[in-house]
Parts: structure tokens; C-alpha cells; sequence
């Protein structure tokens, strides 16, 4: 064999072996979605969305719980995207690189890393406890929202810093404010980056146990929380109880209840996908 | 240029500097709060128990360490599995792949990475304990094993997506150059590409086993919650209870203020801690290629 042939026989390996290495990554991500797919389907009926859970949780259907996490995800919305677009708008349109601008950078890919559980204990001591909220969905949306921000300022200001310097001179040029040039010019162009990062922090916000437990999710409820002081039954939280916690339970109802939860999640990172997609394809700049 | 402003403005551009500063005020108020639940415990719990043992709050055993020591256990299991299988797939998405299966790798990644823990957890329940039980003929399938393995998952996609980021921003100037010299493609990937951006893939691994300590939901589920400690490679066919899981599990019925609920906040200070000292680390390297990409267009 010459040197040659060695060679590409050398690197046909390796590629074959980190092939194998992506196929063993990759497929059970497919496996995972296909089997709960497969399994939770025949639980999918009407009465299993729009009823209350019967027989210890046993029976019945999840609606208080799907619409639990509904109104977390809102809730978590209304408070993280005012803040975090605000705060992608200061990074990306007034601050200067200072050792401070800095420091802001550094906690936020903190707050990206700090472990889910450690939010619940948070949200726990300063909301619920500190500040009277009790276990409540304010208390919970507001835990969330904070564990959601960092995703929401990284998106956004990236989506924001895309917008050609040129518009904004233009904007200026013809006698904008800086405030009516952002308002006007630039968070218009970049819309659709900044939508595909709030749905992709809700997404996460959405699929979250840990800093509910302790902040506002209830085990069991038959009806629908009356206001926002109420506790709530969550999708997530309920999949974790009806896993490990109620002997006896039908794997039907957990994987129907799995795939609830799924579609809900993977549905919003779809639209998030689609979304940046098609505006990067129609860009025009 | 003076321009009056006008008083609408100057309440908007207040707003939106003071939540400028949000990350920073939470990152405080984050740390200020678990001291403040927290730090009462070292006065409440004798040192030696906090530094003992056993981990037995009925019975006033607070000891930190087995705790410490699952979560270990259970990290380092993972990082067997994720770190070698997230690099690589990582240069197969940057490196190999023709364009065509990269728009189709890099979606299903993205999936991983949305999958909530707690459905991770739910099928390890179901499908995974039973399959390491059987497979090993163990006692019981709730393992550090089984706990690795789903913590594997959790970890890989952060791993694959940042490892990506970082191969793909060497610049193609070394690529083409090693290529013009004579070197294999593969020559070219492993003695050109990675060590050039072998920061970004160390970060990448960081961040992964970052996430692989401070998950909670799917390891709870599937590790048996057992706080012992077992020296050597039994351990990981062993139950064990990591920090995390054992916040989640008792928070919920501890009376508020008792020196159980301080001990869990403690616990929940070493997590903070550990997750600040990796991010920290991590966001230099990342703030200090942002910048130099940004010297480069410029």
C-alpha cells in the first residue's frame, strides 16, 4: 500500500467513526420522539384534554394541567419579554464596551448556567417567602422568567446587532430621535430574530419542573386556579408525579400525557425555526 | 449636537438601561438570597456533622459530602458518554457532513436540547431502569448508570452545538492552507482544525458538564436517591442521591426556617457556586473570541 492509500484509508475510518458517533447522538433523539409518539397516541382524546383527573390520578384527563402550564408560559412571557428586550435594546444600542458592559455579559451567560432547582430555591425565598406571594402562579411565572431572560437578551440583542449600521445613520440623518430610530427602524427589522428567541425561551420555560416545585405547582386541583394567587397543576410537574409518585398508574395515561407535553414544547420550536428560516431567506440585506 | 429630548424619551431610555442591568441585579439578588437562607445552617449544624458522613436529616445527619460525592459520580458517568460522542459528532456536523445532512443534523440536536428533563426523566422510568436491570442483572435499575446515561443526553447538545460553533469559526485560511500542503481532509481536522479551536471545544465540554451538574428532574427520577457513598466502579451500578435531587425531593417537606430548610439552601450555595465558577470561566473564552471575531470584520 502506498503512503497515499494509507492515508485515505486512515481518513475514511475516522469519518466512519464520527459518523458513528453522530448516528449515536442522533438517533435517539428519533427513538425517543417516536416511541412516546407511538405509545401516547391511543390516549389522545377529547376527554383525556378537557377533563379534570379522576381516581387518584388514575383516570380522567389533564386539562387542569394543560392549561396550568398555558398560563405560566403567559405569565412568564409578560415578564421576561418586556425586561429582556429592554435589556437586548441597552446592549445592543447604548452601552459601550466598558468593563461594566462586561460584567453584564458575564452574568448572563451566568444566569444561563445556574441549575434549575437552584431558581426554585430562589423563587421560593424571595417571592414566595420574602415577598408574601405565597405559591402562586405570579410566584412561579416570575421564577421562570427569570431563568428564561438570559435566552431572551442573547437572541434579541444578536437579532438587533444584524440590523445594518447604515439604517440606523439614515434614520438619524433625516432628524429621528435614537428612541424613534430603535422604535421605527430597527426593532422592525429585526422582529423576527427577536420572536424566535422569546419562543425558544418560552419553550424552555414551558418544559421546566424544578423551579415550580416549590413555587406554585400543585399536585392535584379539579378545577382551574380562580386568580393569578392560586396555585396551579402543570404539565411537566404532573408527568413527573404520575411517573414516580401514584402506584398503579396505566402507562397509557403517562405516555399520553408525556406526549402532551412534547407536542407542546417541540410545536413552539418548530414555529421558532420556521420563523427564522423564512425571514432569513427573505432578507433583503 | 444638542437635541432637546423630550420627556417621553428620557423615561424610555431610563427603563431600558435599568433593565440593561437586570442580569446583574438578579445574579445578585440570586447569591443574596441563598446566603441569607443558607449561611444560618453553619451555626445551627455542628461542622463535624456538616463534614461527616451521612446524609440522615430525620435524625440530624447533614453531611454535604455524599451528596457532593453522587453528584460526582453521576457527572463524571455522564461526561464518559457525552464528551467523547458530543466532540465528535461536533467535527462530523462542522467538518464532514455534506451541506445537505448538516440542515438535518443540526434541527434534530435542537430537539435534544428542547426536550424538557422531566419527559428525559419519565422514559428513563419506563424504559431505561428496567433495561439496565435486566442487562446487568442488578437488584434494581435506578442507578448512577441510568442517571449518567439520561445526563448524557441532557449534556449533549450544549456539548455538540458550542463544539460546532467553535470549529466552524477557525479561520478557512488554515483549512485551505494545511489542504494546499498536502494534507488529508482528516489530517487537515485533526491536526489543523481542533487545535486551533481547542478553547472553544474545552468551553464546550465545560458548559456540557455545567449542565450535567446542575440537572435535576431526570436524575431525581431514575438515580434511587440512596445517600451512600461506594468507592470505585460500583458505584455506578449503585443507587446514589446527588445535590440537586435531594433539594428537589425534601424542600417540599421541610417546615419553613428549620435547620433541614437552611441545610437544603446550603446545598443549593454549593450548586450556585459551582455553576458560577464554570459559566465565569466559560464566558471569558467566549467574550474573548466575540471580541476578536469583532477586531477581525472590523
Amino acid at each position: 500500500m502506498t503512503a497515499g492509500e494509507r492515508r485515505l484509508l486512515v481518513q475514511r475510518v475516522a469519518f466512519s467513526l464520527l459518523g458513528l458517533a453522530t448516528a449515536l447522538t442522533v438517533l435517539p433523539i428519533i427513538l425517543i420522539v417516536g416511541v412516546i409518539a407511538w405509545k401516547g397516541a391511543p390516549a389522545l382524546e377529547w376527554s383525556f384534554l378537557f377533563d379534570a383527573p379522576r381516581d387518584g390520578l388514575r383516570a380522567g384527563g389533564i386539562w387542569p394541567a394543560l392549561v396550568g402550564t398555558i398560563y405560566l408560559t403567559i405569565g412568564t412571557g409578560l415578564i421576561a419579554v418586556p425586561v429582556g428586550l429592554a435589556a437586548a435594546i441597552y446592549l445592543s444600542e447604548y452601552a459601550r464596551e466598558t468593563f461594566f458592559t462586561r460584567a453584564i455579559r458575564i452574568a448572563i451567560i451566568n444566569l444561563a448556567g445556574i441549575p434549575s432547582v437552584v431558581y426554585g430555591l430562589f423563587g421560593l425565598a424571595l417571592f414566595v417567602l420574602f415577598l408574601g406571594l405565597g405559591t402562586s402562579i405570579v410566584a412561579a411565572s416570575l421564577t421562570l422568567s427569570i431563568m428564561t431572560l438570559p435566552v431572551i437578551i442573547s437572541t434579541a440583542e444578536e437579532a438587533l446587532r444584524a440590523v445594518p449600521q447604515s439604517f440606523r445613520l439614515v434614520s438619524q440623518g433625516m432628524g429621528g430621535t435614537k428612541w424613534q430610530t430603535i422604535r421605527r427602524i430597527v426593532l422592525p427589522q429585526a422582529l423576527p430574530g427577536i420572536l424566535t428567541g422569546v419562543i425558544l425561551g418560552l419553550e424552555r420555560a414551558a418544559g421546566e419542573t424544578a423551579p415550580i416545585l416549590f413555587t406554585g405547582a400543585a399536585l392535584f386541583l379539579p378545577q382551574l386556579p380562580a386568580s393569578i394567587f392560586d396555585e396551579t397543576m402543570a404539565l411537566p410537574y404532573h408527568l413527573f408525579v404520575i411517573s414516580t409518585q401514584v402506584p398503579g398508574m396505566p402507562v397509557k395515561v403517562q405516555f399520553g400525557t408525556a406526549l402532551v407535553l412534547l407536542v407542546f414544547v417541540l410545536s413552539m420550536n418548530v414555529l421558532a425555526t420556521f420563523i427564522r428560516s423564512t425571514y432569513r431567506r427573505r432578507r433583503q440585506w | 449636537m444638542a437635541r432637546t429630548r423630550h420627556p417621553f424619551e428620557a423615561a424610555i431610555e431610563a427603563i431600558i438601561r435599568l433593565s440593561g442591568y437586570s442580569a446583574i441585579i438578579f445574579v445578585a439578588l440570586i447569591s443574596l438570597f441563598l446566603l441569607r437562607e443558607g449561611l444560618p445552617a453553619f451555626g445551627e449544624v455542628p461542622l463535624a456533622s456538616l463534614f461527616g458522613a451521612r446524609w440522615y436529616p430525620i435524625e440530624g445527619f447533614y453531611a454535604l459530602g455524599p451528596l457532593i460525592w453522587g453528584s460526582l459520580v453521576v457527572t463524571v458517568g455522564a461526561a464518559l458518554f457525552a464528551v467523547p460522542l458530543g466532540v465528535a459528532a461536533a467535527m462530523f456536523i462542522a467538518e464532514v457532513a455534506p451541506r445537505w445532512l448538516r440542515e438535518i443534523l443540526k434541527p434534530l440536536v435542537e430537539i435534544l436540547a428542547g426536550l424538557p428533563s422531566v419527559v428525559l426523566g419519565f422514559l428513563g422510568v419506563v424504559v431505561l431502569v428496567p433495561a439496565i436491570r435486566e442487562s446487568l442483572g442488578l437488584p434494581t435499575g435506578l442507578t448512577a448508570l441510568t442517571g449518567s446515561l439520561l445526563l448524557a443526553g441532557m449534556a449533549l447538545p450544549t456539548i455538540v452545538s458550542v463544539a460546532e460553533d467553535a470549529l466552524d469559526a477557525v479561520p478557512s485560511a488554515y483549512k485551505i492552507g494545511s489542504l494546499a500542503l498536502g494534507a488529508s481532509r482528516w489530517q487537515t481536522l485533526w491536526r489543523v482544525t481542533l487545535p486551533a479551536a481547542r478553547t472553544g471545544v474545552l468551553t464546550a465540554i465545560m458548559l456540557g458538564i455545567g449542565r450535567a451538574i446542575g440537572e435535576t428532574m431526570a436524575v431525581m427520577m431514575v438515580t434511587g436517591n440512596a445517600p451512600v457513598v461506594l468507592l470505585g466502579p460500583q458505584a455506578l451500578v449503585a443507587p446514589v442521591r446527588t445535590m440537586t435531587a435531594t433539594v428537589a425531593a425534601e424542600m417540599g417537606e421541610v417546615a419553613r426556617g428549620s435547620v433541614h430548610y437552611h441545610v437544603l439552601f446550603t446545598v443549593g450555595l454549593v450548586l450556585f457556586a459551582i455553576s458560577f465558577v464554570v459559566n465565569v470561566l466559560a464566558s471569558m473564552v467566549l467574550l474573548k473570541r466575540r471580541a476578536a471575531s469583532g477586531r477581525m470584520l472590523s
